[in-house]
């Protein structure tokens, strides 16, 4: 039998806001612990949230471009658990009135695009963080004390949950890459996974190919990086598939990966049925959003979509993975299709954008149609002179005219007496050139064009030793 | 010395006034009858000496965050907190140049009828200290009526205002829901909860009202008064239309006596020119008091929530794991009726529970809002006695706790409804106070004020109590 995943993802991003959800305390989770901390985010008896406008703002705009529908009204829900990174025993957070629902995302692939479902976008306050210490590595077990850090406490986060429509962990790789690529060109957050401000879950089941059951799923937590998350979700798809060839049953539990050693298998827990008694959050008002913000004129506002963008890459016949290199940034992008509109091969205008501009300059600065000029000429100037006009290009005034005016020297006459000379001072390479070992030919290229300062033309350097070692 | 049992605070705003006294000295004398009178009645469970503030002395119930003054909400929980900022009414106050006198018993979170819930001792009834000064604002009504303090703030959740201002002899309101700030005040039930004045006549109430109301932006929950509050003029009820709803004036267990001091008040508003017509609220009564005894508790589980002994306040001694800590401090902190709340309230809110419970009543609590409503298209306030008994004995209803609960039946319905309500005295019974509770529509305020001082005029209530006179 053939098997399919059935692959939904769980995504929280940290906004980008000045102030913290419901009180206006500056965010800095990684400044000195509890300095960033008030008597609301610190829940003292009778204090009560405010609302930060900016992040729902933040999260309007991110349901705007994920297609999401906008409702009338959405609420605040109050998640109620103990735990001592929750001052106040409850989460507020969004439970079923968020402020977004019913998106989708394209995902352009090689073999075509997916639509993956964003079944909503919600806007919640992160937990403080818990250090445990005196046991090893940090860890709970063992530990002779926990210390709380509440400067994270009430952060707002987004939570984006979708459909359970991604079939392949290379597809949950490249939902997760655009996602970010979103978020991060919506400006709304920073998505560094290395410093939390992403974090995301997974959830894995399969089935049969081609029938539409859902089964048991488990949930894999923890995993810090998306290449990281699509290795796990492979080996954990392989796990349930050799479960049910075998003639067992999925369990569901949750798969804890151990950010720190990649290498090391999940642990694996049973998650307790928890009742977190949601109820409406009675200290806040309902959010009325198109009452209180011109959805439609947050929506002509978006930038372009990375998704967009990268379906027009692929489009041209460019590669996976350089598409999704230049997609990273809009100006590379731009860039690339600069200089692929003079008439450059896509392939390489992406090449030379990746392997010659990005390392060098910023793209978002660089005259792209004056640039592409002296690509065109790459075979008629020296290297260096296109060097220099990468260097240069995203100066002011960068002219294409100055580097093609050094032409190469293609000319037998002028070349002849160089490669002559050379020949007659390196005797013994030119005789062990010509019982077999060709390979020198390189060596004397090297020569000629160190004696020509680079200026000699490589293509009839090439031909012209090529004729005379022959003689 | 100034005779603090008789002084209302516009007498001692215009003593001030003319000089003929000091803040200092008001406040004074107040503390005097502090520590001449609450030993008996242990209506504080903090005071104040320094005196901040060059106006008339106030007391806060002690739910009432106050800088560096311990606040407890009278739980052992909470002893020894001391807030690091003020509610925005205490602001208020301070920006008004009231000065605080101390801090008033309660019963615990706010939950009770009698005062007799607190963690550290009942309140006595300045009329009979045999009796309970009705709850959960016990602490400042007895203040009140003692002459410990001219006027103060009480909370309302489910009567916790209205109702010991009738058992002790004093006025109170409970405003419109969302007109005064909760921020600052230790949650009980969000929904319900309102911050109101506690005054010897009416006037004062207005002006106490008109200091601490208004939208307050740290309460996303307030609102702009859609119209000044106006010191109330007015000597008769001309044109007003008075509804008296059946079923808040003939509920079993109102006793005869209270009947009848509410009766007479009624025809008193007649001969002032009022109309005064029967009118019905079915489901508003029936269902109000269960009602109320699901959201307020669920509420309140989610509230008592943060009192876990990490942060502030009680913290249980000994070693353990977290859990461990957090089921000996909430063990040992709270006591049976915050207990008893956060277990129904837990209940109510459960998986499988919700919609029958929470969800069910949320849905009732609009219908009994309709209700009001419907009536306030034909009146313009409607009547009923604020409690169905004169303050009762201590100890007589802490073993039962429906009996207790039933204490609130008659000002809950409106409170459901988020409506204002104030409770006037009229009269005694057994030689205790009773109360007229007339409730109007949200925002009527002024109405309330004005048909309230009108009344209070006409009956001519004495309100010290007659063994202190």
């Amino acid at each position: 039998m053939s098997w399919e995943a059935v692959i939904g993802l769980e995504i929280h991003v940290h906004l980008k806001t000045r102030t913290k959800m419901f009180c206006r305390c500056a965010v800095g989770a990684l400044d000195d612990p509890n300095t960033r901390t008030c008597p609301i985010c610190l829940a003292f008896p009778g204090t009560l949230p405010v609302p930060n406008k900016k992040a729902i703002e933040m999260t309007l705009r991110l349901g705007l471009a994920l297609d999401c529908e906008i409702p009338e009204r959405a609420i605040f829900h109050r998640k109620n658990y103990f735990y001592p990174d929750n001052p106040k025993g409850y989460q507020i957070s969004q439970y079923d009135e968020p402020l977004c629902v019913n998106g989708r995302l394209q995902l352009p692939g090689p073999d075509g695009a997916a639509e993956i479902g964003i079944t909503r976008a919600h806007l919640e306050e992160d937990a403080a963080k818990t250090l445990h210490v005196g046991g090893a590595e940090g860890r709970i077990h063992g530990a002779t004390a926990s210390l709380i850090d509440f400067n994270r406490a009430g952060t707002p986060l987004v939570e984006i949950v979708t459909e359970p429509d991604i079939r392949t962990p290379e597809q949950a790789r490249r939902f997760l890459q655009l996602l970010r690529q979103t978020v991060v060109e919506l400006g709304i957050s920073d998505a560094e996974m290395e410093k939390g401000s992403l974090r995301f879950d997974v959830n894995v089941s399969v089935r049969p190919a081609g029938s539409d059951e859902l089964r048991t799923r488990t949930e894999l937590k923890n995993m810090n990086s998306f290449a990281f998350a699509a290795r796990g979700i492979e080996r954990e798809i392989e796990r349930q598939i050799g479960i049910y060839e075998s003639g067992g049953e999925v369990e569901q539990e949750t798969l804890h990966f151990d950010p720190g050693r990649e290498d090391s298998p999940p642990l694996r827990s049973k998650e307790e049925a928890q009742d977190y008694r949601y109820f409406p959050e009675p200290d806040l008002v309902p959010v009325e959003p198109l009452r209180d913000w011109s959805v439609e004129q947050l929506r002509s506002e978006l930038p372009e979509s990375p998704s967009a963008r990268l379906e027009r890459l692929l489009g041209v016949g460019l590669e996976l993975r350089d598409a999704e290199a230049l997609n990273l940034e809009p100006a590379r992008v731009t860039l690339f299709e600069t200089i692929r509109d003079t008439g450059v091969q896509p392939k390489a205008a992406a090449s030379f954008v990746l392997n010659d501009v990005v390392p060098q300059v910023d793209p978002a600065r660089v005259a792209g149609t004056e640039l592409a000029k002296v690509l065109k000429e790459r075979d008629q100037i020296p290297r260096a002179a296109l060097d220099a006009a990468v260097a240069a290009s995203a100066s002011d005034g960068f002219s294409a005219d100055e580097y093609l005016l050094e032409r190469t020297v293609a000319d037998a006459s002028e070349l002849d007496p160089v490669i002559d000379r050379i020949l007659s001072e390196n005797g013994q390479q030119v005789e062990a050139y010509r019982a077999g070992k060709e390979g020198l030919l390189g060596f004397f290229v090297g020569q000629v064009m160190r004696e020509t300062q680079g200026k000699a033309n490589p293509k009839a350097v090439n031909e012209r030793l090529r004729e005379k070692l022959r003689a | 010395m100034t005779d603090t049992l008789r002084l209302t605070v516009e007498a001692a705003a215009g003593m001030l006034e003319r000089g003929e006294v000091s803040a200092a000295e008001l406040h004074g004398a107040y503390r005097a009858a502090i520590d001449e009178r609450d030993p008996e009645l242990h209506a504080f469970l903090t005071t104040v000496d320094e005196v901040e503030g060059d106006g008339v002395p106030i007391a806060f119930k002690d739910l009432i965050s106050t800088r560096g003054i311990e606040t407890t909400a009278a739980s052992k929980i909470l002893a020894g907190y001391k807030p690091v900022f003020d509610a925005t009414v205490a602001t208020r106050c301070k920006q008004t140049g009231l000065t605080l006198l101390g801090k008033t018993n309660m019963d615990e979170f706010a939950m009770g009828s009698s005062t007799e819930n607190s963690g550290f001792g009942p309140t006595r009834n300045p009329w009979d200290p045999e009796r309970v000064p009705g709850g959960s604002s016990g602490g400042s009504t007895a203040a009140v009526a003692a002459g410990l303090a001219p006027w103060a703030l009480g909370s309302d959740t489910g009567g916790s205002i209205k109702q010991p201002a009738a058992l002790c002899g004093v006025v109170g309101l409970r405003p419109t829901y969302g007109t005064v700030s909760r921020y600052g005040i230790v949650a009980f039930a969000s929904s319900l909860d309102q911050i109101g004045p506690i005054a010897k006549t009416v006037r004062d109430c207005a002006l106490l009202y008109r200091i601490v109301a208004g939208r307050d932006p740290c309460d996303s929950t307030t609102v702009e008064l859609p119209q000044p509050i106006e010191l109330p003029e007015a000597e008769d009820l001309r044109g007003l239309r008075i509804g008296v709803p059946k079923e808040l004036n003939e509920t079993e267990g109102i006793e005869p006596g209270v009947t009848e001091r509410v009766n007479a008040a009624l025809g008193l508003a007649q001969e002032l020119g009022a109309e005064v017509g029967e009118c019905s609220l079915p489901r508003s009564v029936d269902f109000g008091l269960p009602c109320y005894y699901l959201i307020a508790p669920s509420e309140a589980s989610s509230n008592l929530a943060r009192y876990d002994g990490v942060r502030y306040g009680f913290r249980a001694k000994g070693n353990g794991d977290i859990r461990s800590l957090y089921a000996r401090t909430r063990d040992e902190g709270f006591g049976d009726e915050p207990k008893r709340r956060i277990m129904l309230g837990t209940y109510a809110l459960s998986a499988g529970y919700y919609e029958a419970f929470y969800g069910q009543a949320q849905k009732v609590r609009t219908l009994i809002k309709q209700e009001h409503d419907a009536l306030f298209e034909r009146f313009d306030l409607l009547a009923s006695p604020t409690s169905p008994t004169v303050a009762f004995r201590l100890g007589e209803r802490t073993e039962n706790p429906l009996a207790m609960y039933l204490s609130d039946v008659l000002t809950i319905p409106s409170n459901m409804a988020g409506l204002p309500g104030i409770s006037i005295p009229c009269g005694l019974s057994e030689g205790l106070p009773v109360g007229l509770q007339l409730i109007g529509p949200q925002f009527s305020e002024n109405a309330l004020f004005r048909a309230g001082h009108a009344l209070e005029q006409a009956l001519g209530f004495d309100f010290v109590p007659e063994r202190l006179r």
